[in-house]
């Protein structure tokens, strides 16, 4: 059904520990892997599944490390694919970060992880907070003999354990907006949408039962209020600990929260919005001798918000030289490994309209490779916004020791992916 | 096993001294051992023996009475088996929920081991009573391991799936973590409700799922979805046939993707292009077609040409569209336009007629480069599902079979017995047009001559009764001839149907292929039997599929005429080294040329005073022959152009004066002026 064995290589593709949980494939097949995926890199052919005779390989990458999953059926990869990055979930939450060097260092314990994971190809518990309750970085099991699965681990709940305490009740509700832009180079709106999560951060004692109310369209529609100032989320989707059913049938967002940090939800909305921050650039190449670049930059939201920290990356010839800038606000800064040139803004109020104008040179002698057309791209931040709309009406929070806790909400939009396409 | 020694002689193994360590009074010794055993598990060796330690199951602690009973199950060594049966039959039992799910997968483990023994211990009846269980995670557990377990027994009803644990299965489906809701939803997705009203209430059931993070989650949701849905009316809320049909521009291809996502959405944005989105759709691929990347480009290209056939109202939108493409004047883009534009399967003449009408009073030259060009048609993908396939790929929805676009038995080994998956069949309507997946299908309904793929050619191909295998002589390569492709022959072949019979033969490795034209021959040879003509140019094989192609099936041929017949000789050599069984050979009815509704125009080949017409006819026509074979191994494609010389007949020989009066009967807009430059002719030719 799954995976026959997971493996960990370093950057060469040679195996740093790996785990055979069925024992179908012989294990030296993982020696095909890399000479595979190099030959298909080489011939453009790159994909996440490679196959080398009967043995299919599903792999991803993350820092200097290949993860990859063996497999001789017809394996649910959607399945396998989910398990590898949960894998790399679990892993970065135990060490920080997930490398070469942490999985060298923490052998006992990745190999206790990688047990406890998968048994014989089937997923098993991967949520980290519960297994660092029993699979702990000392490994003294042996000495205390103490060490008991939490009843978590089988629980209906099994995100969060029993017993936990605060001093002070609190919840850290962050609402984040990505607004995804694709522009074509004639100006014209090909795609935007925003793409919000809903992130939170919980310091709350015992079993709370937390609902929260957001100004959902479908929810109003249901109740009967009027459908201004709602938003219609498409695409909702919900950590495990959200009652599906009940949100299928009633729109109540209700859980019982994991300990700390944790993405409650996630929604998608397609109603165009004007794109926040919008780009009109005039590149004019003029073989052999220069590129003359006319970047205008206007904020499209309103007067009272700013943008913070904006990133403009115009692209360039990668053989163009001797960059001069002119800026009626903020920085350039030509970055030649990237062909690129980043002009920054600190602070980009509403309604401004800011211009950038770059000279390059060009060699007299022209290269013969045709080069592509990157898109311009733009990084933004703006605060206490959201594009959408979105409001958290309420988060009620229930205990049955009945204590008073805080919700705090902030709200934030930013780029995600934001392109317009040059000529 | 020969992992079994270390039980009896080899007492000074370090697997042995290891035993030691960890049986040894001091902690601190104890604990250097299970290090030691971690970094012998690390570097591969096999250390499972030192856990034969059946105790551990008695321990209090469930940890490590669940640690016990999961390491007696990696332990595959057939002798210790039985010892685990007593073990393993207390924790299944265990009163710990967290040993009960360790030991139902046990039972698959053992399964694989001996599934003799698994059965007769009654260990499957164990696991089906574990579906009840009231722990949401052991349920899901006991549905993985029965589901794994069921694949190696295709035809036993293993899961006994029924409504009333189905309805426990949906309870376990709410609270059971994430991947325990793939394992239930995979199993679901395998049972047939017995009315629409059961599969209208377990779609209810099943589609909060849609709304979960995890992704996995999400597909195997929709693959429940997808099935059921096809049981339920068509006027119910719950059928959404069209489901990705508003979704086009998620598809659209950003700068930094990767490659194979970038290909991947191409594909995607071709099947879900309609009249509706064709202008986008097309402003998108000539953006594409201006990247730098050259096999993204060809591909943007053809993707074009793709579009005039799937949204036959917008032929002539695409044709400008390539058109401009090749004003670009960049190599490949031309190069890649002029062959869609030959490529344009559109089977009316008049569409095609315009488009060469276009071509020259736009550009002259490109139109002669078009028209002359000798390049082969790349033609080696196949742009739609064929509607059987399609819907077995339904039921693998998320799986390896719906990346690779096959059918599991394609790829997996010994997967041949097993039963193909297939969607469930509505209540009083049977027309493929209830496939739920609405644009992919109503393509492939507006196509219907699609090339079947897989398995399901032989039993498509004809009515023909394939019969008792004929006794053929085991050759290493053979020659199939006189495939009758436009003779009269036609007529004794059942209905619309050209393909002689499948050649039941074994092919046998052979590193050089050698030709036997016998045997087979007669095979074939379905119509007159006639022998080999003497006399008229008989082009020499050329190799039509390359080995490197067809996991080492290679077939040259060559096109014969032949006492008015047109003939296709095939040689079929095999450079794998495994055997090639079960042949079977479909030609795609697309081409006007072998159209049987345009046979009018074919049969006319052989009179002689219409040999103009036929070459007129030939001016505007790709002679093109789209073949499918199909092997034990897979199915391959390949196309091959008909030569020109064989469409002449034999006795082609006109008297001046009829030839002068056919050239005149030719209406003066048919015909066409051009000079040929350097041609030498030689006297006597």
């Amino acid at each position: 059904m799954s995976a026959s064995a997971v493996f960990i290589l370093d950057v060469k593709g040679k195996p740093l520990i790996s785990r055979n949980y069925k024992g179908d494939i012989a294990m030296s097949e993982i020696e095909h892997f890399m000479p595979l995926l190099l030959q298909r890199e080489e011939e453009g052919a790159l994909a996440p599944l490679l196959s080398h005779g009967r043995v299919h390989f599903l792999w991803i990458k993350h820092s200097n490390l290949y993860l990859v999953a063996t497999t001789l059926k017809n394996a649910n990869a959607s399945l396998v694919y989910s398990f590898l990055y949960k894998t790399v979930e679990v892993f970065s939450e135990y060490f920080k970060e997930l490398e070469e060097e942490s999985i060298r260092d923490n052998f006992v314990i990745v190999y206790e992880l990688l047990d406890e994971l998968m048994d014989f190809g089937f997923p098993q518990t991967t949520d980290s907070k519960i297994l660092q309750e029993y699979i702990t970085q000392q490994g003294n099991k042996l000495e205390t003999g103490k060490s008991r699965v939490p009843p978590t681990v089988t629980n209906a709940v099994s995100w969060r354990s029993e017993g936990i305490k605060y001093k002070k009740n609190e919840v850290f509700i962050d609402v984040i907006e990505s607004v995804n832009l694709l522009v074509n180079a004639n100006g014209s709106v090909l795609l935007s949408e925003i793409v919000g999560t809903i992130k939170l951060k919980v310091f709350l004692s015992g079993m709370p039962e937390l609902r929260l109310g957001l100004n959902d369209r479908v929810l109003f529609e249901l109740t009967g209020r009027s459908k201004n100032k709602s938003v219609e989320l498409e695409d909702v989707k919900f950590h495990q600990c959200v009652r599906l059913s009940r949100f299928d049938n009633d729109r109540t967002i209700s859980f019982i929260p994991p300990d700390g940090d944790f993405e409650l939800m996630s929604y998608r909305l397609s109603t165009q919005v004007k794109p926040l921050i919008w780009i009109e650039s005039v590149i004019e190449k003029f073989s052999h001798s220069r590129v003359e670049i006319m970047v205008k930059a206007k904020g499209q939201f309103k007067k009272q918000s700013v943008a913070n920290g904006v990133e403009i990356s115009v692209p360039v010839p990668s053989d163009a030289d001797s960059p001069r800038f002119k800026t009626s606000v903020g920085s350039a800064k030509y970055m030649p490994e990237k062909n690129v040139v980043i002009w920054s803004i600190k602070s980009f109020p509403g309604g401004k309209e800011y211009l950038m104008r770059a000279h390059f040179g060009l060699p007299s002698v022209e290269k013969e490779e045709v080069e592509g057309r990157p898109p311009i791209g733009v990084k933004f931040e703006i605060p206490y916004f959201t594009v959408s709309g979105i409001q958290v009406r309420y988060m009620k929070i229930i205990e049955k020791s009945g204590y008073q806790a805080l919700p705090w909400v902030r709200y934030i939009t930013q780029s995600g992916d934001y392109q317009l396409r040059t000529s | 096993m020969t992992d079994s020694k270390y039980f009896t002689t080899n007492k000074k193994g370090e697997i042995f001294e290891l035993k030691a360590e960890l049986n040894n009074e001091k902690k601190e010794k104890r604990k250097e051992a299970v290090k030691k055993v971690i970094a012998a598990m690390t570097v591969g060796k096999d250390v499972s023996l030192l856990w034969y330690n059946f105790r551990d199951c008695e321990d209090p602690n469930p940890l490590i009475r669940a640690l016990a009973v999961r390491t007696m199950g990696c332990i595959r060594v057939d002798k210790i088996t039985e010892y685990l049966c007593e073990p393993l039959r207390k924790c299944l039992k265990d009163e710990d929920p967290y040993v009960r799910k360790t030991a139902a997968v046990c039972v698959a483990k053992l399964h694989d081991i001996n599934a003799q023994m698994v059965e007769d211990q009654g260990f499957l009846d164990s696991l089906r009573d574990l579906i009840a269980d009231s722990n949401p995670m052991v349920v899901a557990n006991a549905v993985a391991a029965l589901s794994e377990i069921s694949e190696s027994h295709p035809n036993s009803n293993l899961l006994d799936l029924n409504p009333q644990n189905i309805n426990k299965l949906l309870t376990a489906l709410n609270e059971c973590t994430e991947w325990g809701q793939i394992f239930i939803l995979d199993c679901l997705s395998n049972y047939n409700p017995k009315d629409d009203r059961e599969a209208q209430s377990i779609c209810e059931r099943v589609t909060p799922r849609l709304s979960h993070a995890n992704s996995a989650v999400v597909l195997s949701a929709v693959k429940v979805l997808m099935k059921f849905l096809e049981l339920l009316p068509k006027d119910s809320d719950y059928y959404k046939p069209e489901i990705l049909k508003q979704e086009i521009k998620v598809f659209f291809v950003k700068y930094n993707d990767p490659i194979y996502v970038k290909l991947e959405k191409l594909d995607i944005m071709i099947r879900l292009a309609s009249q509706a989105n064709i202008a986008q759709v097309l402003a998108e691929l000539k953006e594409y077609a201006t990247e730098v990347d050259v096999d993204f480009v060809r591909k943007a290209v053809r993707a074009i040409g793709r579009c005039a056939i799937k949204v036959e109202q917008s032929a002539e939108r695409c044709v400008s569209t390539l058109l401009d493409l090749i004003q670009t004047k960049v190599n490949y883009v031309v190069q890649e336009a002029i062959v869609v534009i030959r490529d344009s399967d559109n089977p009316d003449l008049r569409d095609r007629g315009y488009i060469y009408w276009r071509l020259l009073s736009t550009d002259p030259v490109t139109a002669k480069e078009v028209v002359l060009s000798e390049k082969p048609l790349i033609s080696e993908e196949t742009d739609l599902i064929e509607p059987t396939l399609l819907d077995e790929l339904i039921c693998h929805i998320g799986s390896l079979a719906s990346v690779y676009h096959k059918p599991p038995n394609a790829f997996v080994e010994g997967s041949h017995g097993i039963h193909r998956k297939h969607l469930p069949i509505h209540h009083g309507s049977t027309d493929a047009g209830d496939s739920p997946v609405g644009t992919t299908t109503a393509t492939t309904l507006e196509q219907p001559q699609v090339i079947p793929s897989q398995g399901d050619l032989l039993g498509d191909l004809l009515n023909l009764d394939l019969g008792p295998p004929v006794n053929v002589p085991q050759v290493s390569s053979m020659q199939m001839g006189a495939v009758d492709l436009l003779g009269g022959g036609l007529d004794s072949l059942v209905g619309q149907s050209f393909i002689p019979s499948s050649v039941p033969a074994t092919f046998a490795p052979s590193p050089t292929p050698a030709v036997v034209s016998s045997g087979l021959n007669d095979l074939f040879e379905l119509s007159t039997g006639i022998g080999m003509a003497p006399g008229g140019y008989v082009a020499p094989k050329a190799v039509w599929l390359p080995a490197v192609k067809a996991k080492g099936l290679e077939i040259s041929g060559t096109f014969t005429h032949r006492q008015g017949h047109i003939y296709m000789e095939m040689n079929f050599t095999n450079k794998a080294l495994q055997h090639m069984t079960d042949f079977a050979i479909q030609f795609n009815k697309n081409r006007p040329f072998y159209n049987p509704d345009r046979l009018t125009y074919t049969t006319q080949f052989s009179l002689p005073n219409t040999l103009y017409r036929a070459l007129h006819y030939l001016k505007i026509l790709v002679p093109l022959f789209e073949v499918a074979v199909k092997n034990n191994i897979d199915v391959f494609y390949f196309s091959c152009l008909i030569p020109l010389n064989v469409l002449f007949v034999e006795d082609g020989k006109m008297e001046r004066q009829v030839f002068l009066a056919t050239w005149k009967d030719i209406p003066n807009e048919n015909e066409l002026q051009f000079q040929i430059k350097e041609c030498h002719l030689n006297a006597g030719e």
